[in-house]
Order: C-alpha cells, then sequence, then structure tokens
C-alpha cells in the first residue's frame, strides 16, 4: 500500500477526532461542574445540527459561520433546562437523574422525528466536496475547517475557565461545593452556566459535525456512546482530557480501519476503553478518586 | 303509601326473569361480533381486509414510509382495471422482529383476511411463522433470505426474487452492459455493508461469481458498519488497489458518503457496480445532484414498457411530484395486486381458498420485470428477472436486460470532476 495512504488516513481521524474532543468537551463540562451525567448529549447535538440544516436550507447560512449563534441558543436551552428541570434532581439519587436525562433524550429523538421525519438531512456547502492536495496527501477541505474550528472553541473555553472570573467561579464550585457555599457564589446559577456551556459546546460540535455527518433523529443516541467512551478514556470531568480522547479514538478508528478491518473500526475504540478502564480507571487525565 | 322507588323501576313489563333475560340478550348482542368475526368467512361484495405490515418508525421508517407509497397507489388502480377494493389494515412493525410478530397476531384477530408485508427478511420470517399458524395467507412484498419460501409453508407467497436470483441476473446484466459499450473492468474492488443481507450478499458474490466468467477479478474485499459515519478509511484502501470499478453492496447513507469521499479522494473509478439499495434512491439523487449521475444498480425493478408500469408510474407522479418509481413502490403495489386478484378470482375471502387462489396465479399485466406473476409450488415466484438501472440528469433509467430497457449504457461513467 502507498505511503501517503497511511498519512492520509492518519489525518482524517485527527481532524474527525478533533471535532470528537469537541463534541466529549461539552459532556465533560457538564459532568465536572454539575456532577450530572448527560444521557441526552448526543441528542442536544442532534437538536444543533437541525438548527444548522434548517438555517442553511431557509437562509443559505453556512454552518460555520452559524456556529457560534447556535452555540448561543443551545446555551439558553442548557441554561433553562438546569434551572428549570435538572437542578430539582441535584440532591436525588444518581438513578433519578440518569432516568430524568434518558427521559429527555428519548422526547428529543421522538420530538425530531415528528418534525423532520426519519429521512437524513445534509447540508451542501460549495466547500462541501472541496479537498486540498500537498504533495501525494489530499486533505479534506470541510474536516480541515471542522478541525480547526474545534481548536478554536476548544481554546475559548480554556481561556474562559482559565482567566475569566465566572470561569474561575465554576472550577471554584466544582473543586468545592461546600466552600463554595460559603464563600457566597450563587451555585445553583453557576451550575445553570456550567449546563449551559456545555450545550454551547454541544451546539458548536453540531454545527461543525453537520458538515461531515447527515443527520437523522436517532444519531443522538450513537453520539451519546460515543461522547461517553471519549471523556471516560481521556478522564471524565477533565477538558484537556475530552480533547486528548477525542483525537485517540479518532486516529484509533482510522487506523484500526486501515491496519485491520473497517468494519472493526468501533470494536478497537471500545478496547482502548476497556483497557484504560483496567489499567488507568480514572482516564487518560483524570483525577484519582479518593 | 307511596311505595320507595327502585334504582330499576319494577312495572308490569320489567320482573327480575325479564331483566335476567334482557341482561342474557344484552350480553349475547355485545359477545355476538366477536363470535361473528371468528370464522373471518366473508361474502364477496365486502371488501378484503388486508393487514399491511411495513416498518413504519425505527431505523427502516424512510424505506417503510417509502413502501406505503405503493400500498396508497392501490386500490384507485385496481378500480381501474377491474379489481376488487381491498381494505387495508395498517400495522408498524417498529423495524423489529417480534413487534412484526405481534402485530400480525394482532391484525389476524382484528379480522384481517390476508397479510402483507414486511421489506424486511427477518421480520418477513417471522410474520411467515404467524400466518402459517393462524392459516392466513401472506404476501411478501420485498425480502430477500431464500431460507423464507424453503420451510414449506402453506399460506406463504413471496412475489420478490432471492438473493441467488438477484446476484445471478446482477452478473447477467453486467455483462450484457459490458458487452453493449464494449468496455469491461478487468479488476473492482468489493465494498459492502456487514449487515446480515450485505453478508449474506458477499457470500453469494463468493459462491456465484466463478459460475458467471466474469471479465473482472475482485482485488480485495472491504467490508464496512452501514451505520459508520466516515468512509473514508474505506475509500483510501479500496482506491490504494488501484481496482476499475467498484463492486458494491450497501445502504442509502453509505452510499452518499461513499460518493462524496470518491469525490475528495479524486478518485474517478470506471463505474460504480451496485447489487442492493442505496445508489438510486431519490434522497442520493436528490443530496448528490450531478455527482449522483453514473452508478449502476442491478436490482428487482420495473419493466418501463409495460402499460401498469406507465400507469403506476403517472400515479405516482400525480401524488408525489418528484419522486422516482422505485423498487419499494412497486413490489408492494405487486403484493397488494397478488391479492387482488386472487380475492376476484377465489369470491371467498375463506384463507384456504385465498391461499388456492394465490397459488393459482397468473398475472401478466404487471409491472416488474420478466414475464409476469406466478408462484412455485414453494411459494416464490421464479420467473422474476432484475434490471439494470442508471442513475441520469436526476432520474433513473432502464438499461438491461435487453427488451425492457428505455435507454442505452453510459459506460463508463463521466468522471467526477468532468462534471463540477
Amino acid at each position: 500500500m502507498p505511503a501517503e495512504i497511511y498519512l492520509n488516513v492518519a489525518i482524517s481521524g485527527l481532524l474527525t477526532g478533533l471535532v470528537y474532543g469537541l463534541m466529549a468537551l461539552g459532556l465533560s463540562v457538564i459532568f465536572g461542574v454539575v456532577r450530572v451525567v448527560n444521557f441526552a448529549h448526543g441528542e442536544m447535538m442532534t437538536v444543533a445540527m437541525y438548527v444548522a440544516v434548517v438555517l442553511f436550507a431557509q437562509l443559505g447560512l453556512d454552518p460555520l459561520l452559524m456556529m457560534l449563534p447556535i452555540a448561543a441558543l443551545l446555551f439558553a436551552v442548557g441554561y433553562a433546562m438546569q434551572m428549570a428541570l435538572i437542578n430539582p434532581f441535584i440532591a436525588r439519587p444518581e438513578h433519578s437523574q440518569f432516568m430524568l436525562m434518558v427521559a429527555v433524550a428519548i422526547i428529543l429523538v421522538n420530538g425530531l422525528l415528528i418534525v423532520f421525519g426519519p429521512d437524513a438531512q445534509t447540508v451542501q456547502t460549495s466547500y462541501a466536496f472541496d479537498s486540498f492536495a500537498v504533495g501525494p496527501v489530499i486533505v479534506d477541505a470541510t474536516k480541515l475547517y471542522a478541525g480547526l474550528a474545534a481548536i478554536l472553541v476548544a481554546a475559548a473555553l480554556f481561556a474562559f475557565f482559565q482567566f475569566a472570573p465566572l470561569g474561575k467561579a465554576i472550577r471554584a464550585c466544582a473543586d468545592n461545593y461546600t466552600g463554595a457555599l460559603v464563600v457566597g457564589l450563587d451555585v445553583k446559577r453557576l451550575y445553570a452556566l456550567s449546563f449551559g456551556l456545555g450545550a454551547a459546546c454541544v451546539g458548536a460540535a453540531g454545527a461543525i459535525i453537520v458538515l461531515i455527518v447527515d443527520v437523522t433523529p436517532p444519531l443522538g443516541p450513537a453520539y451519546t456512546l460515543l461522547a461517553f467512551i471519549i471523556v471516560i478514556t481521556g478522564g471524565l470531568g477533565s477538558m484537556p482530557g475530552a480533547l486528548l480522547g477525542g483525537i485517540l479514538i479518532g486516529l484509533t478508528e482510522a487506523m484500526a480501519g486501515l491496519f485491520f478491518t473497517p468494519s472493526a473500526k468501533s470494536m478497537f475504540a471500545f478496547a482502548i476503553l476497556v483497557l484504560v478502564l483496567l489499567f488507568r480507571p480514572q482516564g487518560i487525565m483524570g483525577k484519582r478518586l479518593t | 303509601m307511596k311505595r320507595k322507588q327502585s334504582m330499576f323501576p319494577v312495572n308490569g313489563t320489567m320482573t327480575r326473569r325479564s331483566f335476567t333475560a334482557g341482561a342474557a340478550a344484552v350480553t349475547a348482542a355485545i359477545a355476538a361480533p366477536a363470535i361473528v368475526r371468528a370464522p373471518i368467512v366473508r361474502a364477496q361484495g365486502a371488501a378484503l381486509k388486508v393487514g399491511v405490515l411495513l416498518p413504519r418508525s425505527g431505523a427502516q421508517a424512510g424505506i417503510g414510509q417509502d413502501c406505503f407509497r405503493g400500498v396508497e397507489l392501490a386500490n384507485p388502480i385496481f378500480k381501474g382495471i377491474g379489481l376488487p377494493e381491498l381494505e387495508i389494515m395498517n400495522a408498524d412493525t417498529e423495524t423489529n422482529v417480534e413487534v412484526a410478530r405481534s402485530r400480525a397476531e394482532k391484525l389476524i384477530a382484528d379480522g384481517a383476511q390476508l397479510l402483507v408485508g414486511a421489506f424486511d427478511s427477518g421480520q418477513s420470517s417471522a410474520i411467515a411463522q404467524v400466518a402459517e399458524q393462524k392459516g392466513i395467507p401472506f404476501v411478501i412484498n420485498i425480502a430477500a433470505a431464500p431460507p423464507i419460501t424453503e420451510q414449506g409453508y402453506k399460506f406463504v407467497f413471496r412475489n420478490f426474487p432471492t438473493a441467488g436470483m438477484i446476484l445471478g441476473d446482477a452478473f447477467v446484466n453486467q455483462k450484457e452492459v459490458f458487452a453493449e459499450s464494449g468496455v469491461a473492468p478487468k479488476s473492482v474492488v468489493f465494498l459492502h455493508v456487514n449487515d446480515t443481507f450485505g453478508t449474506a450478499m458477499k457470500n453469494g458474490v463468493g459462491a456465484m461469481m466463478p459460475r458467471f466468467n466474469m471479465p473482472y477479478e475482485i482485488k480485495e474485499t472491504i467490508s464496512y458498519d452501514p451505520t459508520a459515519r466516515d468512509l473514508s478509511v474505506e475509500v483510501s484502501k479500496a482506491k490504494a488497489t488501484g481496482a476499475d470499478a467498484l463492486l458494491v453492496v450497501s445502504r442509502l447513507n453509505d452510499a452518499i458518503l461513499l460518493t462524496r469521499e470518491l469525490v475528495k479522494q479524486r478518485w474517478s473509478p470506471m463505474g460504480v457496480l451496485s447489487m442492493g439499495p442505496g445508489w438510486y434512491e431519490d434522497q442520493y439523487l436528490k443530496t448528490l445532484d450531478k455527482l449522483g449521475d453514473g452508478p449502476l444498480s442491478f436490482v428487482p425493478w420495473y419493466d418501463p414498457n409495460k402499460k401498469l408500469s406507465k400507469q403506476l408510474e403517472a400515479a405516482l407522479g400525480q401524488k408525489y411530484p418528484g419522486i422516482n418509481l422505485n423498487t419499494n413502490h412497486i413490489y408492494t403495489f405487486e403484493a397488494l395486486l397478488v391479492a387482488a386478484d386472487a380475492y376476484k378470482r377465489a369470491k371467498s375471502a375463506d384463507p384456504k381458498a385465498l391461499a388456492d387462489a394465490i397459488r393459482a396465479t397468473n398475472i401478466t399485466e404487471n409491472v416488474s420485470t420478466g414475464p409476469g406473476i406466478s408462484f412455485n409450488a414453494k411459494g416464490q415466484n421464479d420467473k422474476l428477472k432484475n434490471s439494470a438501472i442508471q442513475n441520469r440528469g436526476g432520474k433513473l433509467v432502464t438499461v438491461a436486460p435487453k427488451g425492457s430497457t428505455n435507454a442505452k449504457v453510459q459506460w463508463p461513467m463521466v468522471a467526477y470532476d468532468k462534471r463540477r
């Protein structure tokens, strides 16, 4: 097999992994702060994908340009969800929270089916079929734009948590819930902001992923599962871990398809998950629980 | 003294005995429809109750709903050709074998006198078991797994080719296309989905291809998950083989993904030879526009020159403008055609009489390619022929077999970089 094929496949896997990472980042932010496992994560991304499809079909707006408005919309949805729906469940047993989020997921899938039907919807941008040739290496233009956008959004999020006072307050809340209450932080509002930020990540990821993948309502559960694999591999609650996990899973799937058989791609992603759970249960970049 | 009013006033006409008798009569009247319903037999004149089982939700929802278009077109056309009207009872299998089985049982309990369905081999097998057990005729619209008609069933009929028939005809039609164009690939790379259908087709290709003396060799076989979100690796591997053409067994979404990757990876093979769904479907054509032109699909299809085909095509165009007539519509319509024709000849809705009438079917004025509809002792229409169709300007034209075509083949297909 020509050498450039390996490079092509590796670049493709890396770019796809970056977008996976952005999607999983939202899940990690939500769990890291609110400690609620969002089982409706993939479904929320599907909603964002449909918003992008509608904006493109009705107004001709490019999903990459619409990434920020869609993220803002999902932020509002996430904020409202946390305030109205999830906050009352914060003190309840975990299985109640799980069931609540599973119910939200089922409602979203069926709602989308009612509104959009079962057929796959797509966004056909002017650059949908473009690719760049660098010598013998061919890079998919859409994936390149998507990967770069994922890096930008992830960097903005890191910067927010690192430098913005509100980001620091959220981190304080995640580190020490009681301490946050003692110093007078409005924890419920911060939880809602965190859930909103996680949802915004999902919104941005949805706007990007719709360039690569056609959207159907049942797509959500597959992405929820993928996000779980990524954050558990990278470390639940760790933002750099989510991005690293995404890249690792994207690359693993691509290379497994090349070296073994493409139909076993998912198997290798799960194998990585099993290895991580066996030898580093807290994930590659997660903190060991005491 | 005034007598105390009873809740049930007792007067000259109502005594306890007459009340009991009345209650018994009411009970009998309520029970009567169920008792009358039990034998299912109805006199000719009433519409035959046909239970249509399709996957209208779940993973195959889109296909199930497409099949249903064939149901919607049936009655108005039947009226025009002197066939009795059918009373359609719908059931959604939810793309689930167990649900298909329970829905079939419920339809029969609700009075269905004949069943039609269910697009998928697994679901159709489950319904066939129920139909055979209850003694209700079942006409399969679409399902290719051979075992369904190898069980010795007396009430199960299939007007759809088996996987072996599809493959055999595909090879015959490919050779006809290569001979017609004077160009044949010397090598192909075989890409197939790894679900039940794809794996059965892969095994079938391996077993049957040597018998047909094909001009090409298979350089590599690549299987993939039909729900895959990215097929760039698969196309990279296929491209690296340097094969002349692509032989594929796929579904809709992966067919779109494969085409996108072919364009992005700047690989224009001589052509795409598809032996399954996907490449000719409306969504494929709509999504890919000019880039959707060219692939050849070797599928159970319709003879565009038959009178009933033209009627069905016109009716579909009128009801659903912009939707091309396809396998889903054709074979669902024909399953109902078999039912209406049998009911007309049987002059009864008695299940055994209906099954006997279906067994004696000989419809020559039909839609699908081949001499017509008839069933062998196993309940299989073994005279069906498949067609080779090609995507051309958002439409589908039939290029083989000879005598059932409406266009000449364009092979090799126009390179992707020459179309944009």
